[in-house]
């Protein structure tokens, strides 16, 4: 079996699909804006976020109305219920994210389709996490489970791939769940945070999902990307090399999907050598001093356009039909589709129409 | 594995026609729509098809014979309504336990009677579910987009309610049909899981969805792949269509869920699409030959009739039903 979800439409997932995008724009822990949207009741303005987030190519919408101020069962129920009578935002599927199960619980119960909650895991003991994956079962919903347990947070591989072995054996064999049902996330933990002790939090991630996609038959593996580059808040260019060039790495040891700001990913080829050389030797842990180094050399990159912008701004509107065709489709780049001819005049390019 | 499944396995099952047609043609009056003791309720009956089965139980006793006689293997209980929240409009929610105990009762007695004068060819009693008035994905008020007329905690209640009488009452099968919202779809089987855990038995499940137009959606606005996704939880006997088309306008659908379906499939069309007048006038001839279409490209197990179809359509399907082998359960990877 094939994982699949959906909303009005499908969305499966086969061997060899691109990574899935999970919208992080309407989750209140990812964007200030979205939370003052809720905290204020402005629920139209809300929904366009929605409505933007599928625009730009969510294939699931993760919606986190954890705000302190608000009841988050009627914000997440009037929430989900306004989207699912939008089409336009309806036709992906929800993943209903929140730290409260009742919260969960109460938006599943508002989703025709087949959603994920987001998240359980073995914190409050075995009972608690069989009782609450028993009732996402019976909701129709897959589930992502956090490498999480009575002990806390895994923040080791050991420890990440211990508990994930451990929720994926009670899922299938006590709670009744599909492997293919099952998301693991194994903790995207910040780094350079100056800790030595967080050194190793990217790597340790990516060998744990490697080790998941080997050892756990059909389950799949998620993350919340940008908690990642979270010591570089502020610094958009630095933040967006590091998720690149981290998603770059994670997806091919396994990694099937991540909540992410899509405006935040760029294209790993682009990163210029030296910042990707500095951001590797972080993720990847491969010397001792790569935080102290980084932290130095994102200082030139403070307030300046995303790295991302500043390739947009390169010459490559100066290059040929062809270079300016492959640098449009490969970066998603439509502005400028009415100038460039539709016949690429005195070419040495076969076309195809 | 159950009489039925085993059944199910040699030959393609014969479900009955429309209730409501039949009962239809019986031209009752308001007053045979009262039980005793309700000759003075307040609000008007006629058309509340479940009350038949207190106020006139012979009549829905013989319909049920009918289609036994033109050789239906499965015959579906008179409680396409019979739930606290579809009563509610004729202040007939307090009756809903008794109306699905007396029609699973009418059901059992004439499958009973059918069963002995031919005991190689079992009848069975599906207990049917409908879909409820009240829907929990779309909003009744064009003005408040986020508005529900019902939450699913009200529809899990009501449903609970009407599968524990089926149950008691004794149903083979419990078949949740014409699922026009997939959300009421998902409570209904929501409902029927506790109770199976509850009592620690089962019964086999069919699932029948109605695509409403050629948009080729539910009216909540599913495609069909996604309605079979948003149900994978649900261990089914069977999935399929019923309702709102004819099997001409049916026939893309059922192509979707016999190639996607890893259950047994079911299709009960109406009788093609209503005229003008609103009436069904495909015959038993035209219906054969559409469904036995579908039987011979090998798409489906259980095959039947909704709106507008009768007893000859019955016969007329179970006839060419005895000719074509069922679909083969598909082996899963």
């Amino acid at each position: 079996m094939i994982p699949t979800y959906s909303g009005l439409e499908p969305l499966r997932i086969f061997p060899g699909s691109n990574f899935v995008n999970i919208g992080e724009r309407t989750n209140v822990t990812g964007s200030a804006a979205f939370r003052k949207l809720i905290k204020n009741g402005q629920y139209d303005e809300a929904v366009s976020v929605a409505r933007q987030q599928v625009e730009n190519g969510a294939q699931v919408i993760d919606v986190n109305l954890d705000e302190g101020m608000i009841d988050g069962v009627e914000a997440m129920r009037k929430f989900l219920n306004l989207i699912a009578a939008e089409p336009d935002i309806a036709r992906v599927p929800v993943m209903v994210d929140s730290s409260k199960f009742s919260v969960i619980e109460a938006g599943l119960k508002c989703l025709q389709g087949k959603g994920i909650a987001n998240s359980i895991s073995l914190k409050e003991g075995e009972a608690e996490f069989l009782r609450q994956a028993r009732i996402i079962r019976r909701l129709g919903a897959a589930t992502v489970v956090m490498c999480f347990d009575e002990q806390g947070q895994a923040d080791t591989f050991e420890r990440r791939i211990a508990i994930a072995k451990r929720s994926y054996d009670l899922l299938t064999q006590k709670a009744g769940f599909a492997p293919h049902d099952i998301i693991i996330d194994a903790n995207i933990l910040t780094v350079a945070t100056g800790m030595a002790e967080h050194d190793r939090y990217a790597i340790d991630f990516i060998e744990a999902v490697r080790w998941i996609k080997q050892h756990l038959p059909g389950a799949l593996t998620s993350g919340g990307v940008s908690n990642v580059s979270f010591s570089f808040r502020g610094n958009e260019p630095v933040r967006e090399a590091i998720h690149t060039a981290f998603l770059y790495h994670a997806i091919k040891a396994g990694l099937d999907m991540g909540i992410v700001n899509a405006g935040q990913i760029g294209v790993y080829d682009d990163i210029p050598k030296e910042l990707l050389e500095h951001v590797e030797d972080v993720l990847l842990a491969r010397r001792p001093d790569a935080t102290e180094r980084m932290v130095a050399f994102a200082e030139q990159f403070k307030g300046a356009p995303s790295a991302e912008a500043m390739a947009a701004q390169a010459a490559w509107r100066e290059g040929s039909v062809e270079e300016r065709l492959k640098h449009a489709l490969v970066h998603g780049v439509t502005e400028f589709i009415e100038p460039t001819p539709k016949r690429p005049a005195c070419s040495t390019w076969t076309p195809c129409w | 594995m159950t009489d039925l499944e085993r059944i199910a396995a040699q030959r393609i099952l014969v479900l009955d026609g429309a209730m409501g047609t039949m009962i239809q043609k019986l031209g009752l009056t308001e007053a045979d729509f009262h039980p005793k003791g309700m000759e003075d309720h307040k609000v008007l009956l006629k058309g509340n098809n479940e009350l038949l089965s207190l106020s006139r139980p012979e009549a829905i006793r013989t319909i049920h014979e009918q289609y036994l006689a033109a050789g239906a293997d499965i015959v579906e209980t008179n409680t396409f309504s019979a739930t606290s929240i579809a009563q509610a409009e004729h202040d007939c929610s307090h009756l809903a336990r008794e109306m699905n105990l007396a029609s699973v009762r009418l059901a059992k007695e004439a499958c009973a009677k059918y069963t002995a004068m031919d005991p190689s060819k079992p009848r069975f009693v599906a207990g049917a579910i409908g879909p409820m008035n009240k829907t929990a994905s779309l909003s009744p008020d064009v003005n408040d987009p986020g508005f529900r007329a019902v939450t699913f905690d009200q529809l899990v209640a009501a449903y609970k309610e009407q599968v524990e009488a089926l149950l008691d009452g004794g149903v083979d099968i419990l078949l949740v049909e014409t699922i026009f919202d997939t959300l009421n779809a998902k409570a209904a089987f929501y409902a029927i899981d506790e109770v199976f855990e509850e009592r620690g038995k089962r019964v086999p499940l069919m699932c029948s969805v109605t695509i409403t137009d050629a948009s080729g959606r539910t009216l909540s606005g599913q495609t069909i792949e996604a309605f079979l996704i948003s149900m994978q939880h649900v261990p089914l006997f069977s999935m399929g269509l019923n309702c709102a088309l004819g099997a001409a306008q049916m026939r893309p659908y059922l192509e979707v869920i016999a190639e996607q379906s890893p259950c047994r499939v079911s299709i009960y069309p109406n009788a093609g699409l209503p005229d003008q007048m609103g009436e069904y006038r495909e015959t038993p001839e035209v219906t054969a030959r559409l469904v036995g279409e579908f039987m011979a490209n090998g798409w489906v197990n259980v095959v039947g009739g909704c709106c507008g179809t009768t007893p000859d359509h019955i016969a007329a399907l179970a006839a060419e039903a005895a000719k074509h082998a069922p679909r083969p359960l598909p082996v899963l990877a």
